[in-house]
């Protein structure tokens, strides 16, 4: 059927292009279907959508609602198992005079596709790290597109490319040009996937989740920098997200899909403040955000109904909880050696100070969070508190309520074993930290085994209670882990956590690889098992407002300093430290009334020191000095 | 690069010290010596054993000394190009191994790029038509050729070869050339012969690396800078060159270090089946009939090519990936 029609469209009168000289993209009833074993799986059904020249539009879903798989199809790189089954895509190139062709019917490595692909439609995709090819440099890479569909001599091509990485905010084009992806920091690979589907000035730019791998901070530059190339070109965005905060700041047009269906759409202010679905409603409420009034609770897409039963009842807390610190961390250091020794250096190697005389005290029963970008030193931090890696400096206590207090860095092997059940970690990639080969009971007794507690029937007895505790269906023990879903899994992952009845839990970024409609689900849970349980949480994530939604008092962390520790509402409210105020700055409100100020955004400093106030500044002697209330703020030991 | 190299080859010299040490353990690890195997298979043949000559022989090749003295004799014997005397064959190791030297190299060489040649399209086509006809078939010709003995497939294949091309069975050459000098006949003849112990060592090897070149090559296809290769409307051929191939590549580059003591040895029993007028099956008898130093500089010659062999692996792997260039190792 599909090789009757032509791709070519007549432009007759009724056409859509004709009465909207503005309509770039039109898609009429699309549906996909992948082939799997023989049998055939719907994953995008009769969606319809439309992008005018220089708009943006969002495409707002969770994961395996069916909008990458759109984006694929828009541009001709659908995976071989996947057929576009009905429907067509109309696009008006703007290279060939606004001819309007059928994507839908191009063969996908037809010349008249490769054509279109890079030229007029180009992609950004989610991850810097793994979306350049790493053995060929940035320049290469870039100016690949431009010489495959513009004609430029071999130097014009090369100046071209070098003021696209200027435009894309790099601080020196012409060494970058040289240089390999793994040289590049996130951000500057992001920026350089950005100069790749941008050099050819594409009528339409597809950014399929451009700033979910990048720290607050940056995914404003980003989303400021595609802002300001858009306008410059006249570009049209389709921009496919999961994060509303996101959408709400860039999105004129709005469009939802679940399931692979468009639930709703239009323009932005519409949908967050009527929504009409209720996957939309329960999504918007299912995001935590600054406005949330004390004691407010979210409301996850699905909940997870959690059960405590008999066995677990003598770890309820007696009373209350008592008083006082559970675990404290004096002045502790830890500097990595990095040698060099790549073929060309002499082999010099410096030094990093990853966790730079870091003290705090975490109470007993509080959720303390750690907030910090990527490579602050949280997870060293993190992994000196598990006894991963041991300090360089510094000392850590913890507080037993029965046996007094224990040195940690002192502990060694019985001893060491024995306070492991004490204290528990919650990694943050639910796939990776999960055994493939064993089941969810195998991995529930596990801890019970390595500690010789119980015999096999108590053990069993104990996953089964466990698994009711986080939701889940105690059937579901004889399950390998591949058969969950990502939030199951990090349930599963809390349940192991758990298992030794620890006091005191170290989340790792819980929830930084869940979609947000599982994100409000894992937190919820982690909220109500510390409070029937008694828990003492250490919160590590890089999300504000997360932190904001579940931690009780917030240590912010840059360079391996701690630069501010205060109460969540102190914290929030009046921030002092200028690295606090930028990243409350950089996060994207949900809401298209609270827009992102790029402008005041551009005068913050982020995490480059050299641009704080100079009282401020990490280059000389510095304290962690009380504001009052316990409102720690590191300032020079001069001001 | 320069630093490195010079580095690189300083280390390599430490390495060799040590492998001559156990090579010569292992070749004095049999009891007794050549004169006493001489001896005994002289006394089997009811043969008189002439002490004075034993003695005169054990003095004159250094048998009576102490190990350690032996073997320092041998190391710095070897660096002076001097590799010792071939009891068995009277004469000194370097005459006897001279022409199979390069014949050995010669046949190793010709097998890997013949691999090569084959494997490679093979690998692209099935990574590229996966779980196609053309995959299943030529997978299943690959398991065969890894299934079948070499000796095996070296018989069938001079059966045939003698039957259709008149090729004259056995050796590398007509026999009428094996004592000739070399001309241009005799190198005309040499090749005649040369394919089916190339295609007979070779099979294997190249089923072998047929699949790895296809595994490699399904897992550099996943990834994500394909795709964004795709997105730039790259041509198939070319992003398939350009991308994951040369990826996939630095498997085989760090590979070269194993391929050739590999081939060498895989391609002894083949040479022995064959009579092939290589190294090989003078390693085995004299391995056999412990010619000490004619066996030793067999073991040494492998020892020196899997160590150069690395260091031209990692040479080019260096020049193919930016990453080990650059990158040091971040621990």
């Amino acid at each position: 059927m599909q090789g009757k029609r032509s791709s070519e469209v007549s432009d007759g009168e009724t056409s859509p292009f004709s009465v909207n000289p503005d309509l770039l993209l039109q898609v009429n009833n699309l549906s996909i279907d992948f082939t799997i074993h023989g049998g055939n799986i719907t994953a995008v059904r009769d969606v319809s959508l439309s992008i005018e020249r220089g708009e943006t539009l969002a495409l707002v879903g969770e994961s395996g609602s069916g909008k990458s798989v759109t984006a694929q199809a828009i541009l001709g790189i659908l995976p071989k198992i996947a057929q576009i089954s009905d429907g067509n895509i109309l696009f008006a190139d703007p290279d060939q005079n606004n001819r309007v062709v059928d994507i839908a019917q191009l063969p996908r490595d037809s010349k008249s596709m490769r054509a279109i692909r890079g030229g007029s439609i180009s992609i950004i995709f989610q991850e810097p790290m793994t979306s350049l090819s790493p053995v060929h440099t940035i320049g290469d890479q870039i100016s690949e597109a431009l010489f495959l569909h513009r004609s430029f001599s071999k130097h014009d091509g090369m100046s071209a490319t070098e003021h696209m990485l200027e435009q894309v905010g790099f601080p020196h084009p012409s060494r970058a040009m040289r240089m390999y992806p793994f040289e590049l920091s996130g951000g500057l690979r992001q920026r350089a996937m950005i100069a790749m589907a941008m050099v050819c000035h594409p009528a339409l730019l597809i950014a399929d989740e451009p700033t979910t791998a990048l720290d607050v901070t940056m995914q404003a530059r980003i989303l400021e920098l595609i802002n300001q190339l858009q306008l410059k070109l006249n570009m049209a965005v389709l921009i496919i997200t999961h994060d509303l905060g996101v959408v709400a700041n860039v999105a004129d047009r709005v469009v939802v899909m679940y399931h692979g269906e468009i639930t709703e759409s239009g323009p932005v202010d519409k949908i967050f403040s009527a929504p009409g679905h209720p996957y939309l409603k329960a999504l918007l409420h299912s995001v935590p955000h600054f406005d949330m009034k004390p004691g407010e609770r979210l409301t996850p897409v699905r909940e997870a109904e959690y059960s405590l039963d008999t066995m677990l009842e003598d770890q309820k807390p007696a009373g209350t909880v008592p008083e006082g610190p559970h675990l404290v961390v004096n002045h502790l250091s830890k500097s990595f050696t990095i040698r060099n020794t790549g073929m060309f250096s002499s082999g010099k190697s410096s030094k990093v100070k990853a966790v730079d005389d870091v003290s705090f005290t975490i109470d007993r029963g509080e959720c303390f969070g750690l907030v910090g970008e990527s490579g602050c030193g949280k997870t060293t931090l993190s992994k000196m508190l598990m006894l991963a890696q041991s300090p360089d400096q510094g000392d850590i206590v913890f507080h037993c309520e029965d046996e007094g207090s224990i040195q940690l860095e002192t502990l060694r092997d019985d001893d060491l074993t024995r306070f492991r059940r004490k204290m528990q970690l919650v990694f943050q990639d639910p796939f990776a930290s999960l055994n493939p080969r064993m089941t969810v009971l195998d991995i529930l007794r596990e801890p019970l085994i390595i500690h010789d507690i119980g015999d096999e029937d108590y053990q069993r007895e104990w996953a089964k209670s466990l698994i009711r505790l986080v939701g889940l269906d105690p059937r579901f023990l004889s399950r390998y882990p591949h058969s969950f879903s990502g939030g199951q899994r990090q349930r599963i992952g809390i349940a192991r956590a758990l298992a030794l009845k620890p006091k005191l839990i170290v989340c790792d970024e819980p929830v930084s690889a869940l979609d947000v409609s599982i994100q409000a689900q894992v937190l919820n849970l982690l909220k109500d098992l510390q409070q029937e349980l008694g828990l003492t949480y250490l919160f590590i994530t890089h999300n504000l407002a997360v932190v904001n939604y579940i931690a009780d008092r917030i240590a912010v962390m840059c360079k391996g300093n701690l630069v501010e520790l205060a109460t969540k509402q102190q914290l929030f409210d009046n921030p002092i430290h200028p690295y606090t105020k930028s990243l409350l700055a950089a996060v994207p409100h949900p809401d298209p009334t609270k827009p992102l100020n790029f402008a005041a955004l551009d005068g913050a400093s982020g995490a480059d020191s050299e641009l704080w106030p100079e009282s401020y500044s990490l280059n000389q002697p510095t304290d962690f000095r009380d504001m009052g209330d316990r409102h720690f703020v590191r300032v020079g030991s001069t001001v | 690069m320069f630093f490195y190299l010079i580095r690189r080859i300083l280390t390599m010299i430490p390495t060799l010290l040590i492998i001559s040490v156990l090579v010569f353990v292992i070749i004095q690890l049999p009891p007794g010596d050549y004169l006493e195997s001489y001896i005994a298979e002289l006394q089997s043949q009811g043969e008189s054993v002439n002490e004075e000559k034993i003695q005169y022989l054990r003095k004159e090749y250094g048998l009576d000394k102490s190990m350690p003295e032996q073997y320092f004799t041998w190391v710095t014997g070897m660096l002076q190009g001097d590799f010792g005397y071939s009891f068995e064959y009277e004469l000194p190791v370097r005459e006897v191994i001279g022409d199979k030297m390069i014949l050995t190299v010669l046949i190793s060489i010709v097998t890997i790029i013949f691999t090569w040649i084959i494997a490679f399209p093979i690998g692209i086509y099935s990574a590229t038509h996966q779980y196609s006809w053309g995959d299943y078939g030529l997978s299943f010709l690959g398991f065969i050729g890894l299934a079948t003995p070499n000796f095996l497939l070296a018989l069938i294949m001079l059966y045939l070869a003698n039957v259709y091309f008149g090729t004259s069975i056995g050796g590398l050459m007509a026999p009428e050339y094996i004592d000739a000098p070399w001309s241009w006949a005799k190198v005309k003849d040499v090749l005649a012969h040369l394919w089916i112990p190339v295609v007979v060592i070779g099979t294997s090897g190249t089923a072998g690396m047929i699949r790895r070149i296809r595994a490699n090559l399904l897992d550099e296809l996943q990834k994500q800078y394909v795709t964004t290769a795709r997105a730039k409307g790259l041509p198939p051929g070319k992003l398939m060159r350009k991308y994951p191939l040369r990826i996939a590549m630095n498997f085989f580059v760090a590979d070269v270090g194993n391929l050739l003591p590999q081939v060498i040895s895989g391609a002894e029993i083949v040479a022995v089946v064959m009579s092939l007028p290589t190294t090989g099956p003078m390693l085995l008898d004299a391995l056999q009939s412990q010619d000490m130093y004619l066996a030793g500089t067999f073991l040494m010659f492998l020892a020196v090519l899997t160590v150069v062999g690395v260091l031209i692996s990692d040479l080019a792997l260096a020049a193919l990936d930016p990453r080990v260039r650059l990158q040091g190792d971040n621990r």
